[in-house]
């Protein structure tokens, strides 16, 4: 009889009424206190079905609520009672009804009994492990709480608010230093009656009755006055979440449960039939407890939880359009005005490049996919107006549906502008433009000057517009930009560039260059345009002389040598 | 600073209209609540934690017996269904099913607000204080971990999380091939029939008054409403609600008064739990109930514009691609980003 149990029950008699079994099972004594809250009839219930165990006592009954002093003043009375009525318990185990053993009792006490003089109790300091509940780390040492969070929880905020405005500060009472850490804990009968029969206690007590949750920091602090040996982690598996609810375990949890090697978890799911048939396991073992693996499990959930999975929009998840990042899953390319200039550009980017390369996905009669498709991966449709009536989650469930390919899509002043914000901001983006390219197809169209003038004056607006969006301080994309003239003269180094983006590092250097438009006579058709009164200014200067209409194409040299 | 406070009175504004609108619609199932007459009330075995499922049906013979069954498997302990002059003999069946009660309408299912207002009043009367679960017959519901945990455990979490909803998407189900032309035995999992559906071409947006999610897209969409996408069917659902009397469905059950139930979604992160509604809409017998409905027109709320949908509907479609995916259960739902876990692990 060296581990003794002090378990506060609040709800699920029967599944505490089980475990007090398996305790009782195991040879331990058990103090129970039951919650306040429950009513007589059903506690002298609960009390009568218990009276064949052999050890145990009930303590006075405290009103119990989350995060408030009555938890303790619970776990103070049912350890003195613990301590006074079984004198050769040398281990206190604090425990709730929602725990359950896993492991046979005795493997505990053989544990315990290596470790005579150890505490084990979770107790770290407030400055240098920030916990996450409410935001509230060393303010809850400092300020009062009177009401309720659970209930009353504007009246709660407010109140901090205001003494934080006001600058106000409890004392903390001289030699504490405030610890914090897991209510469950297992202590030593010499620290425990150190704690409980402290002459200062009743300062203690006033000081922590107005602290913030206190049952995670009265003894996680007292212990540090009293104790010779603190294991500063806690015997109970216990997982929290993102706000500092605890995890519940059901059954499907079963075998990650067994496999952890823990002596207790919790919270056990009431109606987990199964776990409560398989644990405290019967076989013995002697390895030691091992959480890594649901650790991982659970602080996926965390992950999940504050960073989602970025470019997924689903029913419980709709990221704004207009935070920093998280609305498209993977870097994509978008590429303006390359297709213009060399017509069989999409099918020669998709032979240099492990990429997916659409034609224009917004092009006004439907959206071109890869390889002419009429319908893309997940059931995306082609229809123009299907994509228009929401244009932006057609870009992102594309993104999101392709994401295991690199996307590129061609893009164009005549195509419809409704992504040009979106993926100006979005750090996923990699665009190219060359500006002006549009002038070509206008070009080689061969129709009447006027209607030719009409329409370039309207895709310069369009581009223009584009242009300032891609240069305004909010564009967060990676943005390459050059002039038709600047392209046409040195063409190999931007389409370099396209492929290097694509292969996230250096690509492979290119050695054949897309045939280019015919650019005979293009420079005396801008002039044209411009004795028509529309200055093509995105183009750049074009000689009217008659320019090399393919240059040859010089490899790159390597801009490291290859070793023999 | 002017606009802001300008914005803080307009939501005000609405938030009072709205509060207007649910106590009209309140009232306005109390006023319906004569339509129906019970059939069999079984009500009284009601147990205080029980959980209800809520349902209009009308010939749906041939799905519930799987209804039945996939939602007993779930947890759920009393079943209470509006039936809308069914002829094959749905009443009589659901009748001799334990934890079923039935009432009966002959009345118009589309000023009824689509069976809303019946359901409201019942839900009024035996909800509060329930979970209550409110689907179509061919809807059935899935979530994470639904084949080891029920709905038990799901409305336990949530209660514990202080969340008063629970959202799912409606996922169109069909099978490879012509509709009409697939195997299908009455009364049998129509999931064995209908195994394929889009993965992702959904378009989310928010709603500006009930501040929903809403989710349109899928097969429907894709087939049929290329051309007018502002139609399409919307696909979000808050099917399952802690109820309080006060609580009523606005259209369908997509979208609940008062606003905050719709609150099944973050911002920013994945944190809520979620599931979806697996649509077995398209069975063989799609093309009789299409036929049907062209002549009965009760299903929209401008009947004459989906008239097209409905004889397309009778000239046995294909809906599958090649891109189409195969239904492989629960956890392919959730890598696919289709429901999420959320905190619950």
């Amino acid at each position: 009889m060296t581990l003794g149990v002090v378990m506060l029950v609040h709800t699920a008699l029967d599944r505490a009424a089980q475990a007090i079994r398996h305790w009782g099972a195991g040879g331990c004594p058990v103090v129970v206190h039951v919650d306040h809250k429950v009513d007589d009839a059903r506690y002298s219930a609960f009390v009568a079905a218990l009276a064949d165990v052999k050890h145990i006592r009930f303590s006075k009954r405290f009103r119990c609520e989350w995060g408030t002093w009555g938890i303790v003043v619970a776990s103070q009375a049912a350890s003195t009672v613990m301590l006074a009525e079984f004198p050769d318990v040398r281990h206190v185990y604090l425990a709730s009804g929602a725990c359950l053993p896993l492991r046979p009792i005795a493997e505990l006490r053989d544990y315990l009994d290596a470790r005579p003089d150890s505490d084990f109790i979770e107790s770290a300091t407030t400055a240098d492990v920030p916990w996450t509940v409410g935001g509230l780390d060393e303010e809850r040492f400092v300020l009062r709480f009177p009401f309720s969070w659970k209930n009353r929880r504007r009246l709660f905020d407010r109140y901090v608010k205001i003494q934080m405005a006001v600058g106000f500060k409890r004392k903390i009472p001289a030699g504490l230093e405030p610890h914090m850490g897991s209510q469950w804990w297992c202590l030593t009968r010499r620290t425990l009656g150190a704690i409980l029969n402290d002459p200062n206690r009743p300062v203690y007590d006033r000081y922590f009755r107005k602290v913030w949750i206190p049952d995670e920091s009265y003894y996680q602090t007292l212990v540090r006055l009293h104790s010779n040996w603190i294991e500063s982690r806690s015997l109970t598996l216990s997982k929290f979440d993102f706000q500092g609810k605890p995890h519940v375990f059901y059954d499907d949890h079963l075998e990650l449960l067994r496999r952890s090697d823990c002596f207790v978890a919790r919270k056990i799911w009431p109606q987990a039939d199964l776990l409560y048939r398989a644990f405290p396991r019967t076989e013995r073992a002697t390895s030691t407890p091992n959480t890594a693996t649901i650790d991982r499990i659970f602080t996926h959930a965390v992950i999940r939880r504050t960073r989602g999975r970025p470019g997924l929009y689903m029913q419980s998840c709709y990221p704004h359009m207009d935070r920093e990042n998280g609305f498209t899953a993977t870097p994509y390319s978008v590429l303006q005005g390359f297709d213009d200039i060399m017509p069989d550009f999409t099918a020669w980017l998709s032979r240099q490049a492990s990429a997916e390369v659409h034609g224009h996905l917004y092009a006004s009669d439907r959206a071109h996919f890869a390889g002419g498709e009429g319908v893309f991966r997940g059931g995306q449709s082609d229809s123009a107006k299907l994509r228009d009536y929401n244009g932006k989650m057609f870009l992102t469930d594309l993104i999101w549906n392709g994401r295991t390919h690199y996307q590129c899509f061609q893009f164009g002043p005549k195509d419809t502008q409704d992504i040009s914000w979106m993926i100006a901001k979005d750090t996923n983006a990699l665009i190219s433009v060359v500006t002006g390219a549009w002038a070509i197809p206008l070009f080689r169209s061969g129709r009447a000057m006027r209607h030719v003038r009409k329409e370039a004056a309207r895709l310069q607006q369009i581009e223009y517009k584009q242009l300032k969006i891609l240069r305004s301080p909010y564009a967060r994309a990676r943005i390459h930009i050059c002039s038709l003239s600047e392209f046409v003269a040195a063409p190999v180094d931007a389409l370099q560039l396209i492929v290097d983006q694509i292969a996230r590092y250096r690509g492979v250097a290119i050695t054949e260059l897309p045939a280019m438009a015919d650019l005979t006579g293009f420079g005396e058709f801008l002039q044209d345009l411009k004795n028509q009164g529309m200055h093509p200014f995105l183009t750049g200067d074009f000689p009217i002389v008659k320019l090399p209409t393919s240059p040859a194409v010089k490899a790159r040299k390597p801009y490291v040598a290859h070793g023999k | 600073m002017g606009t802001l406070f300008g914005g803080a009175w307009a939501d005000q504004l609405l938030a009072y209209r709205l509060r207007w609108k649910r106590r009209r619609l309140l009232f306005r199932i109390w006023r319906k609540r004569r339509q129906m007459t019970a059939r069999t009330d079984r009500t009284a075995q009601i147990g205080p934690d029980d959980i209800l499922l809520f349902a209009t049906v009308r010939n749906e013979m041939v799905r519930l017996p799987h209804l039945l069954d996939h939602y007993r498997k779930l947890g759920v302990d009393h079943f209470l269904f509006v039936d809308n002059a069914s002829d094959d003999g749905t009443a009589v069946y659901l009748a001799t099913q334990p934890g079923v009660s039935v009432w009966t309408t002959p009345h118009s299912y589309k000023l009824a607000r689509f069976g809303m207002d019946w359901l409201g009043w019942l839900q009024w009367r035996h909800g509060h204080g329930h979970w209550c679960l409110t689907v179509d017959a061919d809807e059935l519901l899935v979530y994470p971990f639904s084949d080891t945990r029920d709905l038990r455990d799901l409305t336990g979490w949530l209660d514990q999380q202080e969340c008063p909803a629970f959202g799912a998407m409606m996922l169109d189900m069909y099978p490879q091939g012509p509709v009409q032309d697939a195997a299908y035995l009455p009364g049998a999992d129509p999931m064995t029939t209908l195994q394929w559906f889009d993965h992702d071409n959904y378009r989310h947006q928010l709603h500006p008054t009930y501040r929903n999610q809403w989710i349109q897209g899928g097969v429907r969409e894709r087939v049929f409403f290329g051309d007018a996408p502002q139609r399409a069917p919307t696909l979000n659902k808050t099917p399952l609600v802690r109820w309080h009397w006060r609580y009523v469905y606005v259209s369908a059950t997509h979208q609940l008064l008062p606003r905050s139930l719709n609150d099944v979604f973050d911002f920013n992160a994945d944190g809520r739990t979620t599931g979806i509604l697996l649509h077995t809409k398209f069975l063989p017998i799609i093309g009789e109930k299409s036929t049907e409905e062209i002549s009965r027109r009760q299903h929209f709320e401008n009947s004459d514009l989906y008239a097209g949908y409905h004889r397309r509907l009778t000239e046995n479609p294909d809906f599958w691609f090649q891109g189409s995916c195969r239904y492989e259960g629960r956890d392919q739902l959730t890598a696919l980003g289709l429901m999420s876990k959320g905190d619950w692990v």
